[in-house]
């Protein structure tokens, strides 16, 4: 087995920088968004903004599940858990992440059956060995995650089992990719495109944005010399005047997906007209209802549901982070009342979001940012 | 949640067709391998695993890679206490026993 120091491979990564500045057109500003949360989170945890010329600006996407969701359906999930002898089960990502009332572990504190697992089959297990209760899965997560409910509940129907449920909060990746390319204030040249969520649903659906908009996608893994390789592959695209999908995480992201979970989702899902996005407001087909023939597996078709809207404190610019409009740093909360200890605003809560990882590896440079700022304002 | 864990397949359920026993460093959980039924792997195949289902097949040393790079962003404990959370096989598989398959 390799160690890490070996992996890292300095020489290769220095011949990808070095690629890198001479593709850079110096008299040009690069901005360029990495979709996916996992990859925002590699890029602060490496440096990888120390081996790129200035005028290449990373810009971090959506790609965080837990970021977008507004909190308005984490109160509504909660609402659910009051019925007696519910059980809201979640991934542990959810368990910090604010409601109106408090985060879930808040509510478990206060007496509500809030139990962590780390897959939808094990709430549903939980199902199996309590019949007594009923088990509600909180889903979040985008295609990477959505197949995985999608056999959890066909397996529940194929059982019969009866005390479960999904409160179904699954995203869609490319809707989100529309409404950025749509924000007037977004100017992007390319996309590093998400690598997990890609396994599932493939390259093709970025096309689009390759030949409608005009701006290449590169499918990236999540190593340092993988997210440089493919910004090698979008600068050349870029300096040839191309705009192609191409594939750098090969060995993993087949180009046509996985047919079996997208067999899955179209099972069990179906898209829903409209859905609220925590900082990018409501996104036509941008996520997944639980289809009608799984009705009694659908949280919401079982319990009566609030319909929460929150809107986020004022002060929290997550809206402007997500977009990449605003760095984390230049957000008035980052850092102060906000932070991963004591999160306001969602980015600050996942590992993956941009604010958490930009807290996390660079807060240092961050504070003294924000200390400019406000003795500037 | 979204960490991709790599695993070695070591031994496929009997008695229920879409479980297999994964091993993620030295840890044996039994996972879901229902997103693979149109590639099924064997035992000695290896995966990455994603919420307690196998995503896809990956080369023993792209697993190897996957699992430096957990240790590399921090997340490799975080993985680890995922793997043992996984809760299929706590009461020696799913009770019930009736696996029929969706297509």
């Amino acid at each position: 087995m390799r160690y890490v120091d070996e992996f890292r491979d300095p020489e290769l990564i220095t011949k990808a920088s070095e690629e890198i500045y001479r593709l850079a057109d110096p008299d040009r500003h690069y901005r360029i968004m990495e979709v996916c949360g996992g990859h925002t989170h590699a890029i602060y945890r490496f440096g990888l903004k120390d081996v790129l010329p200035s005028n290449i600006e990373l810009i971090h996407g959506p790609g965080c599940p837990v970021c977008v969701l507004p909190m308005g359906r984490i109160d509504d999930g909660l609402a659910v858990a009051k019925n007696s002898n519910v059980v809201f089960a979640a991934f542990g990502d959810m368990m910090r992440v604010p409601g109106t009332h408090g985060s879930p572990f808040e509510h478990k504190a206060r007496g509500t059956d809030v139990r962590i697992v780390y897959s939808p089959a094990d709430a549903l297990q939980i199902a199996r060995k309590n019949p007594e209760k009923h088990v509600m899965f909180f889903a979040i997560g985008f295609e990477t995650t959505a197949p995985s409910t999608a056999l959890t509940l066909m397996r529940a129907k194929a059982e019969g089992i009866k005390n479960f449920s999904v409160f179904c909060n699954h995203v869609t990746i490319i809707p989100a990719i529309r409404a950025i390319l749509d924000s007037p204030d977004m100017r992007l040249d390319a996309f590093i495109g998400p690598g997990h969520v890609s396994t599932v649903i493939g390259c093709r659906p970025y096309e689009w944005i390759a030949r409608n908009e005009g701006k290449p996608v590169v499918t990236s893994g999540f190593e340092p010399l993988d997210l440089l390789q493919s910004l090698v592959m979008l600068l050349r695209q870029l300096r040839a005047g191309e705009a192609r999908v191409e594939n750098q995480y090969k060995r993993v992201v087949p180009w046509e997906g996985n047919r079996a979970a997208l067999k899955a989702m179209a099972e069990v899902f179906q898209l829903r007209p409209y859905f609220e996005w925590r900082g990018l407001g409501f996104i036509s087909q941008s996520a997944l209802k639980i289809r009608d023939e799984y009705a009694e597996w659908d949280a919401e078709q079982r319990f009566p549901i609030p319909g929460t809207r929150v809107t986020d404190p004022k002060a929290a610019q997550c809206g402007e982070v997500l977009k990449g409009v605003l760095k984390p740093a230049q957000c008035k909360l980052f850092g102060n009342e906000c932070t991963p200890e004591h999160p306001i605003g969602a980015l600050m809560v996942s590992s993956e979001g941009s604010c958490a990882a930009y807290y996390n590896y660079e807060h240092r440079k961050a504070a003294a940012m924000v200390t400019s700022i406000s003795s500037v304002a | 949640m979204c960490l991709a864990i790599p695993g070695k397949i070591v031994e496929l359920d009997r008695n229920a067709a879409h479980l297999g026993t994964v091993e993620v460093a030295g840890v044996r959980r039994k996972v879901d391998l229902g997103l693979l039924q149109e590639d099924m792997p064997v035992a000695g195949d290896w995966v990455l695993i994603h919420v307690g289902f196998a995503m896809t097949k990956i080369s023993e040393q792209d697993a190897l890679e996957q699992m430096n790079l957990l240790q590399m962003l921090g997340e490799a404990e975080q993985a680890m206490q995922e793997v043992r959370g996984y809760g299929i096989d706590e009461s020696g598989g799913e009770h019930g026993q009736e696996h029929s398959r969706p297509n």
